[in-house]
């Protein structure tokens, strides 16, 4: 693939909406289609999916013709920190409770950050997660252990 | 005579000590934010839904508008005072409220600024007191074949007219409509795009998909896009505009208003467009037109009232026929479902509490925002000084609380994040996610009322065309298609989009 179509920001919106709408059109028909008069489970993901596999295809073509590069960017690095410290609260908050979970989720968080200073990421954490004790659990009365086991 | 009936009975249920108190919260942490750059309405809203699930519906829903109009005052503040815009619908008003502030006006462009929003809302609050009703009681005569017309007019306006790519627009309602239907299929019980999850049995909550895509979605744009922000501040002094500036702005205020009233019940017009078209009204009508850039007031004046206008005339699409016309729209609608209301014309005969006194609320609000902001301003500057990497780590650990106590669910934290990715990346490949906003919201009851209307008229789709005001809509739907889609007009909007950007 060359460089030009890699950046090409049509062209991957279009195939992003061709791969929705297919996937939507392939899995829809696992259900029953049923008839115009009687539309079962299919019929209108299926309809939905056909349209939007035509924006997609309209969409590529408009991408390979004008080529307008993509112009927001995205760290990667930001990205994987935030998912994964999403994941590790989504984790801790069932085994490890509320604390750990928050500790994890906003040292992780604002580690995502350009600059980071840890003395100032260690303070952020600690304040807020008392702040969020305070607010979510004694304030509006969550039912959530603090840490687990204790 | 009914009107001050229902505007009597709104006050009575607005003036609570409770309503009143989450009214303030509502407008003091819309201002909040209207002031930080980075963080929306949208997603502020979608992170504090959670928190209001104890809490009355009427009580909840003051609490959110609050927000939504609170963040119109905010964002002018900081456009006139560090010429940084904390909301997109200011932009326009850094222009001449800078201007003003740096010839020392600052005082007099914030109190501007403030009396226009403050009688935009007045006017506004009513507008939707006058116009709600009447419009509800035709709604309630729809069959299936109006409703799913109606909305197929919300839904492709809302598309067309938001910035960006017209296809691309559509074709992001159309993912919506897709996202909106996962779950089980309410008759014949199959679940749909489940995936084998139980969790999504019941489909994917607003909340979960709206707090992914515009609060993490932001942060990673924001956290990608390096923005140094530096804060110059003027000091304010006088506070009151002197007579010639109250004559020079009245006209301003009075034509912002109507300006912003009109683009606020179109469907997809963001603020920022009816602002951006105030100002250029005032241009054309001005005796000096070379004053604009320069520290005119009636460049505050205007685009401050129309802003607040089209902020609060937003509601009336989405109180009376259930069609959201916004991305906070949308979040409100699916808040009123969360409550258990279904939204739609009915709301006002079913839930009058509900729809007057938030009604009555926005003009308290408006009150409120106006005796507060004021005296408050120096709080709201010194605010600006909290650096982004301090605020968005706190809206990460608000959002995964919340999204994880609405079913005490670590799947649907995951889905956040899911949610979080896909949002950078619609953004990268400029698909904006309003309008899938819209059409989540919208498409179970557009599917429903599709396969309604089709039973009813035995599978034949003129039922559409042949019905009066269903034709009425569709033919609408085709004009504005036909209209957007000329290239003169395209261009004409795509540059008030971006300098309104």
């Amino acid at each position: 693939m060359n460089i030009e179509l890699r950046s090409n920001k049509d062209f991957w919106a279009g195939i992003l909406l061709i791969v929705t709408g297919a996937a939507s059109i392939f899995i829809a028909s696992g259900y029953p289609f049923g008839s115009t008069m009687r539309m079962g489970p299919g019929y209108f993901p299926s309809v939905l999916g056909a349209i939007l596999l035509l924006f997609g295809i309209y969409v590529m073509i408009i991408g390979l013709r004008r080529g307008e590069k993509i112009a927001v960017h995205c760290s990667l690095r930001a990205l994987i920190v935030l998912s994964l410290s999403l994941v590790a609260f989504g984790v801790l908050m069932k085994h490890a409770g509320f604390i750990p979970a928050l500790v994890v989720l906003i040292f992780g968080s604002a580690s995502a950050g350009r600059e980071v200073k840890f003395v100032e990421v260690l303070l952020l954490t600690v304040t807020l997660t008392g702040l969020s004790v305070a607010v979510f659990i004694w304030g509006l009365g969550l039912p959530y252990p603090l840490i687990k086991g204790f | 005579m009914e009107l001050f009936n229902h505007l009597i009975f709104g006050f009575s249920v607005a003036l609570s000590l409770q309503n009143l108190l989450y009214c303030l919260i509502g407008v003091l942490v819309g201002t909040l934010i209207g002031v930080l750059p980075g963080i929306g309405p949208v997603a502020t809203i979608a992170m504090l839904l959670p928190l209001t699930f104890n809490v009355p519906p009427v009580a909840a829903m003051i609490m959110l508008a609050g927000i939504y109009y609170g963040a119109m005052y905010g964002g002018s503040t900081t456009s006139i005072l560090v010429n940084l815009p904390g909301e997109t619908a200011s932009v326009v008003t850094c222009i001449d409220g800078y201007q003003m502030a740096r010839q020392g006006r600052a005082g007099a462009a914030l109190a501007i600024a403030a009396i226009g929003s403050f009688f935009a809302g007045t006017v506004c609050t009513l507008l939707i007191a006058l116009f709600a009703p009447p419009l509800a009681q035709f709604a309630l005569k729809f069959s299936s074949a109006e409703y799913f017309s109606l909305m197929l007019m919300g839904l492709v306006a809302a598309a067309v007219l938001a910035h960006g790519d017209m296809v691309k627009s559509l074709a992001m309602v159309v993912v919506g409509l897709l996202l909106g239907i996962v779950g089980a299929d309410v008759n014949s019980g199959i679940k749909r795009f489940s995936f084998g999850f139980y969790e999504l049995a019941d489909g994917i909550g607003v909340v979960t998909i709206a707090v992914g895509v515009f609060a993490v979605g932001e942060i990673l744009s924001n956290l990608s896009d390096p923005e140094e922000r530096q804060v110059f501040t003027s000091k304010v002094t006088n506070l009151f505009p002197t007579k010639e500036d109250l004559k020079q702005s009245f006209g301003a205020i009075v034509r912002g208003t109507g300006v912003g009233a009109f683009f606020g019940v179109l469907p997809g017009t963001t603020p920022a467009i009816a602002s951006f078209s105030s100002y250029m009204v005032e241009k054309k009508l001005a005796k000096d037109p070379s004053r604009f850039g320069h520290g005119a007031i009636e460049g505050v004046a205007g685009p401050e009232s129309a802003n607040n206008a089209d902020a609060q005339c937003k509601f009336i699409p989405m109180l009376t026929l259930g069609i959201p016309a916004s991305g906070t729209m949308a979040l409100m609608l699916g808040a009123l479902m969360i409550y258990g209301i279904a939204p739609g014309p009915q709301v006002m005969t079913e839930k009058p509490d509900l729809f007057w006194g938030l009604i009555a609320s926005m003009w308290i609000g408006n009150v409120m925002l106006l005796v507060l902001n004021l005296p408050l301003i120096g709080m709201w500057v010194s605010l600006l000084k909290l650096p982004y990497r301090l605020l968005f780590p706190a809206i990460m650990a608000f959002s995964a609380i919340g999204i994880y106590s609405t079913n005490n669910s670590s799947f649907d934290v995951y889905l956040m994040a899911i949610f979080g990715i896909l949002g950078i990346v619609w953004r990268m490949l400029d698909c904006s996610p309003v309008p899938m906003m819209l059409g989540f919201v919208l498409g179970p009851m557009v599917e429903e009322n599709l396969r309604r209307a089709l039973q009813v008229s035995r599978g034949d789709p003129s039922v559409f065309v042949t019905r009066p005001f269903s034709l009425a809509f569709i033919v609408a739907t085709v004009l504005i298609l036909i209209v957007m889609a000329a290239p003169a007009v395209r261009k004409w909007w795509g540059t008030a989009e971006a300098s309104s950007r």
